[in-house]
């Protein structure tokens, strides 16, 4: 059976255009995504049932005793964090809170080790952006600020930029021009019709730079900044400021290098600047498909993008106090519960062994680098392959994932609704 | 079968033209009725002030720039913080509070229903999202049209049955309410970053004006027999001399329909300004005033701002940006694809600034120089002129000179020369605050027919008790225990289940969600016009087929079916 109009459940982009062939509970063809989409879709590693460590072997469990387990840990626990998030649909963020706050714990998601600092930066200047479709029906001038679509978000610049035809924007590859700015020279450079190779660690005083140059103030740049020459500094602010539409998009070579939230305000205020001259928008490159939708469920609900503790009763939140990295190096948390990520291979080393010493419940579908230090994991099916809900593009357009198999495996909300409510009785609620 | 009777309730219920009568209230399964049993639970009202739910026809609190105000606002969250308590959820924010935050404070008001000011169709998705998550207010959802592409396509070519087959199509897509029109042609115009600066200015790339726009819309309106009137947040907000603008837009108005308005303008405050400039400006309330009590066909809400700091939201992109260069203070800015814009600043609005002072007063003069009350409703734009839990003390200010004057005497010197504020004399009775804040308010969006508004037999039992012995009460002299009174109901009554005591949200909530589905013949259903579907495959960056709302999202729906007449 063919289903079309499937939306992809790896990166930020969510293309929604995906065209997918499925024989009873198999996923055969993807057509129209991405190899990164496509292997997601049809790769086949999942657990079949929840699994506990008993010494050093592992053995089967079913759901029930599963969620009875995990709920003994989070009682149990004094300081629970609930991290993860981005990889499964809205619903279960939202119960994610509800538990967080139930339990005194703190929830926090991905976002705290890849835009974290964009949303500092944004709370801090504020953020002109705008939805994807403006930029491909507009934008004569793109720029990839180190970010590198090619290979992370490789249906970026068909769908939405450099290659996309737009309403006023007819012919594409001729309508437009890219500039990439980055370290080293990526693929995206490649196709660019001016890169910027910057020093490691440079970003702020180009932006600065640009930004000086935009405002007529050339004659205060020197010479080079950071590796770019004045000459070309002046070139990339006068596209800037003869482009009828431009858009930035940046990544992680903004948020997680020297700088940090520094670095992405001063690229908000350049694009403020450029707003005085022409129309101009900024656009974070979020990584995980829903790890945007993790931001706005958590914001409704309390307030905040990440990084939410409640062990004050009310909905606190101290980024570099809150934040995941910062609980476990130190060493504070005793029970973790991970849900849709995988920390033991992204954070830091002193980070992974306290995890290692703690009870962590893993809910994800997948064995990954966490199940080794985990206690416990319980599989759910994936949003856009077997479960349905709710993900945030990068740009905050929601879509709804759809389920095109059955499994018959519960979703994360289901599990985590068991676990909820679990819990709730346990305390007498 | 629940029974509930409220006994001794004094009761304003400006519909049934009922003015302060001692009564009962008998209400079964959530509906009011003649009686009820003896076994029926009661609440013993003891002569406070009783109306129906207090319904806001004008607020911004759910969806995508709502809930971007919060992310950029850590520090609001900080003043509004509540712990987890009974059925309550944890709460933060003043002028952005979370989704759980809004409601409780709506409910601990008498609040019961809540229309959301501006929704773009295409995170249509992200507004009914936080709705299941404002438990306790029954909802309705504005639909933003004054930047859509088809739109102005058949506006050009003054295709009024188009015009209207595309609101059809797309209030139904999006489970959605009624026509916005937030700075018609504007928000295409900041597209590029550009303005209108009046109705017959062209929108760029169109070939139609902003007068187009609002006189089709409000033909296509009608013709889908739409419950609501076109809702417009009039061009040029919050410049000085914009009056004319407003006026030129009243002007425009045909009379279309005879049980309800045909243009409702909202935050009209904002829109009331004389002068050329911000040295300058002053108060065209008495104009803006006069227009609309000689056009029956005309509401208005005052869009009153209040002293303090608040967040600025709208879909009129260019005007926030505009805003931004005034203050220099963050700004964010989200223009969606093929449909509208907009823009978020924080905003203080102090008394120490004249631009300020006048603006407080032209939102009162325009409530008290309108002589029917139906047609000026009590609304702050919330958050934008002020959060809504000031509505309280506007309240005051309508019933009080002397509350007036009080205020008047701690601001700029320099506003009584700009404005006529201090000269009115006019203070509002209970009946006019019940038509400011219910009567009008549900009888403007045309919800009456829905239960809404009143307490007839048959409508639905939201019902607010205040803590206010209305009979024995001077609000003229005694409006701090007006102001007080109004902060808090002794009870909310939400269809039938006593949601709110004395300020605290005592049940899980389940609101509803209001919507419009106009039924139109099989030639005007756009899902089969091949113009339109190309429209969407060529320039959306989602398929057509992903971008209706799911049923799933509205655990509660309310179908409001209409018969177009097309």
């Amino acid at each position: 059976m063919l289903i079309k109009d499937v939306v992809c459940p790896f990166c930020g982009c969510l293309c929604d255009d995906l065209d997918v062939e499925v024989e009873g509970d198999r996923i055969i063809r993807v057509d129209n995504a991405c190899t990164l989409g496509s292997s997601t879709m049809v790769g086949d590693h999942r657990l079949k049932n929840p699994i506990r460590r008993n010494g050093t072997r592992w053995e089967d469990t079913t759901y029930d005793a599963a969620i009875e387990e995990a709920a003994q840990i989070l009682l149990d626990a004094d300081r629970p964090v609930l991290y993860g998030w981005s990889s499964t649909h809205g619903e279960a963020q939202s119960l994610g809170v509800h538990l967080a706050e139930l339990i005194g714990g703190v929830i926090d998601s991905t976002t705290s080790v890849c835009h974290g600092p964009s949303i500092l930066a944004i709370q801090e200047v504020g953020h002109p952006g705008c939805t994807l479709g403006q930029v491909k029906n507009r934008a004569d001038l793109i720029i990839y600020w180190a970010s590198n679509p090619i290979d992370a978000h490789p249906r970026h610049m068909s769908r939405y930029t450099t290659y996309a035809t737009g309403f006023f924007v007819q012919d594409a590859q001729h309508d437009r021009k890219v500039i990439v700015v980055d370290t080293r020279r990526t693929q995206s450079a490649d196709v660019a019709d001016e890169f910027l190779k910057i020093k490691p660690g440079g970003d702020y005083a180009v932006l600065l730079a640009l930004r000086a140059i935009v405002r007529g103030r050339a004659d205060v740049v020197p010479a080079e900044v950071a590796g770019v020459s004045r000459v070309q500094l002046i070139r990339v602010a006068e596209m800037c400021k003869a482009a009828k539409f431009g858009a930035i998009f940046f990544g992680l070579g903004l948020t997680m290098t020297a700088g940090k939230n520094k670095n992405v305000r001063n690229a908000i205020e350049l694009t403020d600047e450029l707003n005085r001259h022409t129309k101009f928008i900024i656009s974070p490159m979020r990584g995980h498909w829903n790890v945007y939708g993790s931001n706005e469920v958590f914001t409704w609900m309390t307030g905040y993008p990440y990084a939410i503790d409640f062990s004050r009763g009310i909905a606190f939140y101290n980024p570099g106090e809150t934040t995941v990295i910062d609980i476990l190096s130190r060493g504070e948390c005793d029970a973790c519960l991970v849900v849709a990520s995988d920390p033991a291979a992204h954070f830091p080393r002193s980070c992974v062994e306290h995890l290692a010493k703690i009870p962590v419940i893993q809910i994800d579908p997948h064995p990954n680098a966490t199940t080794h230090i985990c206690r416990l994991q319980i599989p759910g099916s994936v949003a856009g392959i077997d479960a349905a809900g709710t993900a945030y593009r990068m740009d905050g357009v929601p879509i709804r994932m759809k389920s095109i198999i059955n499994t018959g495996i519960p979703n994360d909300t289901e599990i985590l609704q068991k676990l909820y409510n679990r819990v709730r009785e346990a305390r007498g609620e | 079968m629940t029974e509930l009777i409220i006994k001794n309730a004094c009761v304003f219920d400006p519909m049934q033209n009922i003015h302060g009568d001692i009564m009962d209230i008998a209400i079964r399964d959530g509906r009011v009725v003649e009686s009820v049993r003896n076994s029926a639970d009661v609440i013993d009202a003891e002569g406070f002030l009783t109306l129906p739910g207090g319904i806001d026809s004008h607020s911004h609190v759910c969806g995508t720039k709502v809930n971007f105000g919060r992310y950029m606002s850590p520090e609001d969250m900080r003043a509004g913080r509540t712990a987890r308590r009974g059925k309550m959820h944890v709460t933060s924010g003043y002028y952005v509070p979370t989704t759980y935050g809004n409601s409780y404070r709506y409910s601990a008001m008498g609040y019961t229903t809540v229309l959301e000011g501006a929704m773009a169709p295409l995170e249509a998705r992200h507004t009914h999202e936080e709705f299941t998550a404002t438990p306790h207010q029954d909802m309705l959802a504005n639909t933003l049209f004054d930047g859509n592409w088809s739109i102005m396509e058949a506006v050009a070519k003054k295709d009024e049955q188009r015009a209207a087959a595309i609101v059809a199509w797309t209030l139904a897509a999006v489970k959605g309410f009624a026509i916005k029109l937030t700075n018609p042609g504007g928000t295409e115009a900041w597209g590029w970053g550009e303005d209108i600066t009046g109705i017959r200015d062209t929108v760029p790339n169109f070939n139609v004006t902003p007068a187009d726009i609002i006189t089709t819309m409000m033909k296509a309106n009608e013709l889908l027999r739409l419950p609501h009137s076109v809702h417009i947040h009039c061009n040029n907000l919050g410049r000085p001399g914009n009056f004319r603008t407003t006026l030129e837009t009243f002007d425009l108005v045909p009379d279309l329909n005879p049980n309800r308005q045909t243009l409702y303008a909202t935050h009209v405050q904002f829109h009331a300004y004389g002068g050329t400039t911000w040295r300058d400006i002053n108060s065209k309330a008495s104009e803006i005033a006069q227009a609309v009590n000689a056009k029956p066909q005309i509401v208005m809400d005052m869009g009153q701002i209040m002293f303090g700091r608040t967040m600025t939201m709208t879909a009129d992109g260019p005007m926030e940006f505009n805003l931004h260069c005034l203050h220099h203070n963050k700004w964010s800015n989200h223009d969606v694809e093929l449909e509208t814009g907009s823009g978020i600043i924080p905003v203080l609005y102090s008394k120490k600034s004249l631009v300020n002072c006048v603006m407080w007063a032209i939102g009162l003069e325009l409530a008290l120089f309108t002589k029917n009350p139906y047609q000026c409703l009590l609304a702050t734009d919330n958050p934008n002129g002020a959060p809504f839990v000031k509505y309280p003390e506007i309240i005051g200010l309508l019933m009080s000179k002397r509350y007036r004057d009080e205020e008047f005497s701690t601001l700029h010197e320099g506003t009584e020369q700009r404005t006529s504020i201090a000269a009115i004399d006019r203070e509002m009775d209970w009946n006019e605050i019940a038509i400011m804040t219910r009567a009008g308010q549900a009888k403007a969006l045309g919800i009456a027919l829905q239960g809404k508004g009143h307490l007839m037999p048959g409508a639905e039992a939201d019902v607010a008790i205040y803590p206010i012995k209305c009979r024995e009460v001077d609000p003229a002299t005694e409006y701090r225990k007006v102001v007080e009174g109004f902060q808090k109901t002794r009870y909310t009554i939400k269809r039938g289940r006593v949601v709110a005591r004395d300020g605290d949200v005592i049940v899980e909530g389940a609101n509803s969600t209001f919507w419009v589905n106009p039924s139109v013949p099989d030639e005007h259903n756009m899902a089969h016009d091949k113009e339109f579907v190309k429209k969407f495959e060529e320039y959306y960056t989602v398929q057509m087929g992903n971008y209706p709302v799911q049923d799933v999202y509205l655990p509660r729906g309310r179908c409001i079916g209409t018969e177009a007449d097309l």
